[in-house]
């Protein structure tokens, strides 16, 4: 109000007083206006995780049908259209709905509570970017539904998604999905770079992110350089149709194998940023279960960024048999197998950890070890699939099916499962049951070993993948018998999984704030954390800084106690510079992911949608946008 | 009925005494052979990694707990013993990668020698079945089939590959790795095979509705068994030689001929497999049925039950019309 005033500041309070005010001022609105407007990091991140999970579900079910109908040879059970539907929407449902949005999203949930700040970066655009991703999942399964579901593939070769070949938009749907979750996951991106490049707390210097930090904010930029590469050729598939253009039409001077590299160099080092959030879950646990801080934390975070970088030259190895040059193809049989140095040194560094440790054998332990045994296997498969001979041999056959889910579910949902047990104390202030726990991991480890080994060898012994159905004299119908009752277990976990969490929502033992004893500062503040976060932003001193400061954290003060306010510091020690106000709670994220969402999705049918949908989307985002006089910042 | 084990006399001949049917690790080439060795060579140090990295997490399942106080972080002794075992196995993963590359480079070098063939045939790949044609300097020699391919043994063949709609994949485990089909592109892939036999080949590229199947049968034979074969090939087909079979011929002609191509006859279309020589063959509908009576009837009875979505559409015929094509079909020897 008027610069006389000196504004309420937080060493003014006392402790009590200053938590409730706190409270109130980053709180969010009770009822189904405040759920539509709010802009908290940890209930947008914790609609993200609920959501992915959902989808995790539905992607399972489509796969428990396709296991169904290879269950037995000449099965009749669905006919080739569905079961192309089904392995399609499975596909596209776990990369793109599931396991990216999951493992990109629990750093909305974690990063701010871990670097000790208030909120996100850009706390709209986060709110904003779940909007857009729910409507592009809900667009894909209701298209589904109504027998539009795409069906090319979770990668849509041209020129089977081409128009041509396309019946009933059916690759235009998946291609527009594929825009609404791109858009979600760029803006994602942003928010995590510069929330852990300008927000962290005073002291955190480089040396003291913690590592899952670390490999969040390697994984957004990987999102940053490789998502466009996907938007770019979905929009030219779209363009084909839409506009006549003839970018994939080989009969018209386009190019088959362009979609390829496009779509590869974006898909390999998506692969990635499933995996290395994954590795960062497992970075987080390893210390607390082990009661010792990371051996060789510096070797770890290069070994990230190292694969991040090298993710990007991969992308050949999927397209070993289309006839490119042999010398070239030798190139990326290296390129491909020298990423396994950076995970040989991280999965050496955490054995590293674990041994001499007192380790604690709980559940989310149990996990990371699952974790290491099965990703082994696929990171050695990947290896032999990396190998141009041996590729030509087992490409696009149950082999390499195997081999990407022992990458993606030994690699990426083994450490998620770890998270939830690991964190979920934190976010509802409820254990989960150890007993439940250990039946989950023990299921999941039999059905998923029993689901996937088996296909190893049906690729080797001629089982071509995306296949509805084989002949009896081919010999495959004992192993895929195998595989189906492993996939059934394998699903029986996650019910046990979420009767854990039900039971444990309803009358589970009350967390503390610090269950595992860890030593980041997520576990500083209550379970499950005020609003606020931290009335007072602490002060780090160490990588562990609660291993450092066992009795209580030094803080700092000085910030106002009458707005949302959170402290801006520099990138490289996070020296506090400046301290800025966060955005309140606001209806335009969401009336800006309406109209987008509405535009996008009219033109996978008409290209005029762009046209009339321009005129809403300005009005709302000049609304959103509009100046709004107060000053933002203060040294 | 739609399947049952091989009954075709001709393919039971090959058949005896070759438990292969399509395998990768089932090699009856010197190629195959070599992709089957460097797997079987790639597995071995995988399998032992693994288990050296398994049996470290059970050792620390298994010691001795050790409880108390134990300090946050490692002496400067122990962190430097670690650093050291880390190090070396840095080292050592990077060193067996090398090797593994070399060993990939080496084994792909041999796949070069494509140029002195005996042979060329061109392979296609169609929704869903696979127009083959034998290619020769001398037009004469030209002849085409489909959905089989027979090669003499101990002679480096050459495969053109070309595709017309969308992209498959030619995949003959037992001799050779595969090698996509593409749109507007050419490959070509090279198979010798140690051995006379009946492999199965597979398109391995996801091609639409009927991926599953779209087979291919390769028949390696004798050199003078081949060159009959060819010779018998390039002849127009038999004449009908029952009342019957001249029945069915007219059908054919009035129901069949828009589609497929009977050499020596009006029969002339282009979109359906030739059909010249089809009574010799092994499968009907690229290797989902045996070349029986029986499911040849059923096949013509109603192509969309037995291979749904496939292009031969289900042509109204009455039973005595059906079973004269049938036998029609069946005498094209």
């Amino acid at each position: 109000m008027s610069a006389a005033a000196e504004p309420l500041r937080d060493s003014a309070l006392d402790d009590a007083a200053l938590q409730s005010r706190l409270a109130q001022i980053w709180g969010t609105a009770p009822g189904f206006w405040g759920w539509l407007t709010t802009v908290d990091h940890k209930l947008i991140g914790r609609r993200y995780i609920i959501t992915a999970l959902c989808f995790l579900v539905l992607g399972g079910l489509a796969a428990l049908v396709m296991r169904l109908q290879l269950g037995r040879p000449d099965n009749t059970l669905i006919g080739p259209d569905l079961y192309d539907q089904l392995f399609t929407m499975h596909g596209a449902t776990m990369m793109f709905l599931f396991a990216v949005p999951v493992l990109e999203t629990i750093p909305v949930y974690l990063v701010p509570l871990m670097i000790g700040t208030r909120n996100v970066a850009f706390p709209r655009l986060n709110a904003f970017s779940y909007w857009v991703y729910l409507f592009g999942g809900v667009m894909l399964w209701v298209a589904f539904f109504f027998n539009s579901g795409p069906d090319a593939g979770w990668f849509t070769y041209v020129p089977l998604a081409s128009q041509e070949y396309d019946v009933g938009n059916r690759s235009s749907i998946w291609a527009q999905m594929i825009t609404y979750t791109e858009l979600s996951g760029l803006a994602v991106a942003v928010e995590i770079i510069v929330t852990v490049f300008k927000m962290r707390a005073p002291g955190m210097t480089l040396d003291r992110i913690p590592l899952f930090v670390w490999a969040a904010l390697v994984t957004a930029f990987m999102v940053l350089f490789a998502m466009p590469a996907v938007m770019v050729c979905s929009t030219m598939l779209m363009l084909d149709p839409l506009l006549g253009f003839r970018f994939f039409d080989w009969k018209n001077g386009g190019d088959v194998l362009l979609w390829q590299h496009l779509f590869w160099f974006f898909g390999h080092p998506e692969v990635y940023f499933i995996f290395i959030p994954a590795t960062g879950i497992v970075s987080a646990i390893i210390p607390a279960f082990a009661q010792r801080k990371m051996f060789g934390y510096p070797a770890i975070v290069l070994a990230l960024i190292a694969t991040g970088f090298l993710s990007f030259g991969l992308w050949v190895h999927h397209m070993f048999v289309t006839g490119l040059p042999r010398l070239g193809e030798s190139f990326f049989t290296a390129s491909s197998m020298a990423v396994s140095v950076p995970a040989g040194v991280q999965i050496f560094c955490w054995i590293a950890t674990l041994w001499g440790g007192a380790l604690r054998w709980r559940t989310p332990l149990l996990f990371v070890l699952g974790f290491i045994v099965n990703f082994v296997i696929g990171g050695l498969t990947g290896v032999m699939v990396a190998s141009v001979p041996i590729d030509t041999q087992v490409h696009d056959t149950y082999f390499v099916v195997a081999h990407l889910h022992y990458v993606l579910i030994g690699g990426g949902v083994f450490p998620l499962l770890a998270g939830i047990y690991y964190w979920f104390p934190k976010l509802y202030g409820r254990m989960l049951d150890e007993t439940l726990g250990r039946w989950n991991f023990w299921l999941a480890m039999l059905g998923f070993n029993l689901a996937f080994f088996p296909m190893h060898i049906l690729g080797l012994m001629g089982m071509p993948r995306r296949v509805y159905t084989y002949q009896a004299e081919m010999g495959w119908g004992g192993l895929n018998l195998l595989s189906t009752i492993g996939a059934f277990i394998f699903f029986a976990s996650f019910v046990v999984l979420l009767a854990n969490m039900v039971r444990s929502l309803r009358r589970g033992e009350t967390a503390p704030d610090n269950p595992w004893n860890a030593g980041t500062l997520e576990w500083a503040t209550s379970s499950p954390p005020p609003p606020q976060n931290f009335s007072r932003i602490p002060v780090v001193t160490d990588v562990e800084p609660l291993w450092d400061n066992p009795q209580s954290l030094p803080t700092v003060d000085g910030l106002r106690a009458d707005r949302r306010e959170l402290i801006v510091s520099t990138l490289v020690d996070a020296e506090p510079s400046v301290r800025e106000s966060s955005p309140l709670p606001s209806i335009w994220p969401f009336a800006a992911a309406m109209v987008t969402s509405l535009t996008l999705f009219g033109s996978v049918f008409t290209a005029r949608a762009i046209e009339w949908g321009a005129i809403p989307i300005a009005i709302v985002f000049i609304g959103w946008f509009w100046p709004k006089g107060a000053r933002e910042e203060e040294s | 009925m739609r399947v049952g084990p091989p009954l075709i006399p001709l393919a039971a001949t090959i058949l005896c005494g070759c438990s292969s049917w399509q395998s990768a690790l089932d090699p009856h080439s010197a190629e195959a052979g070599h992709l089957a060795d460097l797997f079987w060579f790639f597995t071995a140090v995988c399998a032992a990694i693994w288990i050296l990295v398994t049996a470290s997490l059970l050792h620390l399942g298994l010691r001795r707990r050790r409880d108390g106080d134990i300090p946050r972080e490692d002496s400067p002794e122990e962190r430097r013993r670690k650093m050291l075992i880390v190090g070396a196995l840095v080292a050592l993963t990077a060193v067996i990668l090398a090797i593994f590359s070399f060993a990939s480079f080496y084994a792909t070098r041999g796949f070069a020698w494509a140029n002195q063939t005996a042979l060329t045939i061109k392979v296609k790949g169609n929704q869903w079945w696979w127009p083959i044609q034998y290619e020769s300097r001398d037009v004469t020699q030209i002849f085409d089939t489909a959905n089989e391919i027979h090669i003499p043994v101990k002679r480096p063949v050459t495969f053109d590959l070309e595709a017309s709609d969308v992209i498959h994949s030619l995949w003959i485990p037992d001799l050779m790795g595969k090698q996509d089909l593409i749109p507007g592109r050419n490959n070509t892939l090279t198979v010798e095979a140690d051995r006379a036999g009946l492999y199965r080949a597979q398109c391995a590229e996801y091609c639409g509705l009927q991926h599953a199947h779209m087979a291919l049968y390769v028949f390696a034979e004798p050199e003078k068994q081949f060159e009959a074969w060819r010779g018998h090939q390039l002849a127009p087909a038999r004449p009908p030689a029952s009342g019957k079979a001249w029945q069915g011929y007219r059908v054919f002609l009035a129901a069949c001929a828009g589609c497929h191509t009977v050499r020596g006859t009006d029969a002339g279309g282009q979109l359906g497999p030739d059909l010249t020589h089809f009574g010799s063959r092994a499968a009907i509908a690229a290797g989902e049925l045996h070349n029986t009576q029986d499911n040849l009837s059923n096949w013509l009875a109603d192509p969309q039950s037995i291979k749904p979505g496939n292009y031969m559409p289900r042509v109204p015929l009455s039973d005595g019309d059906r079973a004269a094509v049938v036998a029609y079909l069946q005498g094209l020897k």
